[in-house]
């Protein structure tokens, strides 16, 4: 079976249509004074589904976030959740919680009674309460840490705190706004799994804020990736790097390279295009952009393209040009080349072996070439 | 820092301390003068102290200062607060520049208007002057002291930590009393301790609004004063000054030492 990405993936309720949306975004626009934050939005979010929200700063995602949590009002538009309508419900009457950027912990409680606050608003018995704050202190892996107070924790543990507390209650939804922003790479990514393990070992449905597209890749399921207010593209982490959907989607996750053209013919499986500068590039299922003369962009990835010294003999598309840059990183080798029509392009290698016979350094001839099915072609 | 003990330096010191604190060593010193003459040193002595307590106009000043202090730093406070609150949290209300301005113009009002413009007041509507007009005086004078430094501490607090409570099920309410008001709660302890010192120096603004039987002790020691100065009255001075820097130096141990205590509980959980 063919899929896109490397993993196989047997949740899929966006797939299945009689799958029951979770939460769901219906034509939400959210104004402040003049500046939309959020413009005609609809979304849909299922059950236990690791959902995230990816975009640079002021596109709307948090807005989104504290929609959800009550926070703010939608001008117009409604928001469900489990089939109830959300508006005029404050957010201490929301079955939803959220782990702020901040963390927002209680400077003046311990970190038990910061993870009991939620129970006692409920008004959980107190025997309860102190078996949950248990339960929550030893899912995150702070049981000696219970009488300390936050000022008197690392940022790694502040963060497992804010987690605890968030999913004391047992939310229906569990809203996470930056949740590794403080962290530093490493524990980064090790929260990133943590994460995941979690919200499997909980089953609650998880919606997380992030600008970090690699967080995004690495811990959901779907990602929505939003630009000023609005949604470009919903789709699985695979789906978003093969198979953007418009170029700005393609420039936003991962690096691409770029080659305008035109559709010069079109068969049944196959696209050519001609560049610019005259290159043939022959694609497979150019996909509904590659209408007959339509203006398209290639965008292929830069992992995706070969680099060699000689032209490969079975290569169907193989451009020519000089090493304009090398940079090697360890793990892989990243070239830039300058084609002979000027435009230069990136393509990385892996550093499969040790030992590489005849390397290419700078100003080396050198062809660049790739699989018809290696890239996608998007409108203009 | 590598500092030097140049003669200049020395000398700078000794001077400026001389200005700042000449005078009050020079009453501290005569108030245990055995002389009934404020100038001229008589021997050591505590008889002025003990003189202090018989005197009843004095010890009657003392306990009305006290109560007004008490009353009026605490309403102060209450008002101030809730002001602090509006002005830092609703931005965006009609007129909120003009109304900041007008809770603090007071800070640099001069008492005399002040003193006067209540007074004025007071007759207008016919208030009895007494214990009620000084207090109400006072409110009116330390309360934009309070909303000040209330307001400051309000600029720095962290709005998703009532979010948080929110979102956790706490009402508006529950939110404000379970943690906004402890967190901003060294500030308005601050703000009431502050209210509390200004009461207990005016002597103007009580001037103006006191009546008989409300006369506070800055008022009484004044009046004394007009008469001659007595070696009571420096007695009076000096357990004034031992109050005040008492509660001065308990109050900024008490903060050294939690700051200290904080960086090392941080430095700690660094550590890991």
């Amino acid at each position: 079976m063919k899929s896109l990405g490397s993993i196989r993936r047997d949740f899929a309720p966006w797939n299945d249509p009689n799958a029951k949306p979770y939460i769901q975004f219906d034509n939400v626009t959210k104004k402040f004074g003049d500046f939309t934050a959020v413009n005609n939005l609809s979304l849909t979010i299922f059950e236990r589904e690791f959902f995230a929200l990816l975009g640079a700063s002021g596109c709307g995602k948090s807005t989104l976030l504290r929609m959800l949590a009550g926070f703010e009002e939608p001008t117009s538009g409604r928001i469900l959740l489990d089939g109830q309508d959300l508006r005029g419900i404050p957010p201490y009457r929301r079955p939803v919680n959220m782990m702020f950027q901040s963390y927002a912990l209680f400077p003046h409680m311990t970190v038990e009674n910061n993870i009991a606050f939620g129970l006692k608003q409920e008004g959980m018995p107190k025997p309860d309460i102190e078996k949950r704050v248990a339960e929550m202190l030893k899912l995150v892996k702070l049981e000696q840490f219970a009488k300390r107070k936050p000022h008197q924790l690392s940022g790694g543990q502040r963060q497992r705190v804010a987690l605890a507390r968030s999913v004391a209650k047992r939310p229906k939804v569990l809203l996470l706004d930056e949740p590794l922003g403080a962290l530093d790479k490493k524990l980064r990514e090790e929260t990133q799994f943590e994460l995941m393990d979690l919200q499997q070992e909980l089953g609650l449905t998880f919606v997380v804020v992030t600008h970090d597209q690699e967080e995004a890749m690495t811990m959901a399921d779907r990602i929505a990736i939003m630009d000023k207010g609005e949604v470009m593209q919903v789709a699985t982490p695979a789906e978003v790097y093969e198979a953007p959907a418009s170029r700005f989607v393609a420039h936003f996750v991962g690096n691409v390279n770029m080659f305008e053209g035109k559709v010069a013919e079109r068969s049944a499986n196959t696209t050519r295009i001609t560049g610019a500068s005259g290159a043939q590039i022959v694609v497979e299922n150019g996909g509904a952009a590659a209408a007959p003369n339509a203006d398209i962009v290639f965008a292929i990835r830069p992992e995706k393209i070969k680099v060699s010294s000689k032209k490969p003999a079975d290569a169907v598309n193989a451009l020519e040009g000089e090493v304009y840059d090398v940079a090697y990183l360890g793990d892989m080798t990243v070239y830039h080349i300058r084609l002979d029509d000027g435009q230069i392009v990136r393509a990385s290698a892996l550093n499969a072996a040790r030992v590489t016979e005849d390397p290419l350094t700078w100003n080396d001839r050198a062809w660049v070439s790739f699989r018809p099915d290696a890239g996608v072609v998007l409108a203009r | 820092m590598n500092a030097t003990w140049s003669r200049f330096n020395v000398t700078s010191i000794v001077l400026g301390f001389a200005f700042l604190y000449l005078p009050i060593v020079l009453l501290i010193v005569f108030s245990f003068n055995e002389s009934k003459l404020v100038t001229v040193w008589g021997g050591f002595s505590t008889r002025w102290y003990v003189s202090l307590f018989h005197n009843q106009g004095l010890m009657d000043a003392t306990w009305v200062t006290a109560r007004v202090g008490v009353i009026s730093a605490t309403v102060a406070t209450v008002l101030g607060t809730l002001a602090a609150l509006t002005l830092t949290r609703y931005t965006r209300f009609r007129g909120r520049v003009l109304f900041s301005g007008m809770v603090f113009a007071p800070l640099v009002m001069p008492e005399v208007i002040t003193g006067l413009s209540l007074l004025l007041l007071f007759v207008a509507v016919g208030l009895d002057r007494g214990f009620f007009t000084v207090t109400l005086a006072h409110i009116t004078l330390t309360m934009c002291f309070v909303a000040v430094v209330v307001q400051s501490r309000l600029v720095s607090f962290d709005r998703s930590l009532e979010e948080a409570a929110m979102d956790l099920g706490a009402t508006p309410a529950k939110t404000f009393f379970q943690i906004t008001l402890p967190v901003i709660l060294p500030a308005i302890v601050s703000g009431w301790m502050l209210a509390f010192t200004l009461s207990l120096d005016d002597l103007v603004i009580a001037s103006f609004t006191s009546g008989p039987g409300a006369t506070t002790l800055p008022m009484k020691i004044y009046s004394q004063v007009r008469l001659g100065v007595t070696p009571e009255i420096n007695a009076a001075c000096t357990i004034l000054i031992a109050v005040v820097a008492v509660g001065v130096i308990i109050a900024s141990i008490a903060n050294k030492r939690r700051e200290v205590q904080r960086q090392l509980d941080e430095q700690a959980a660094q550590r890991g």
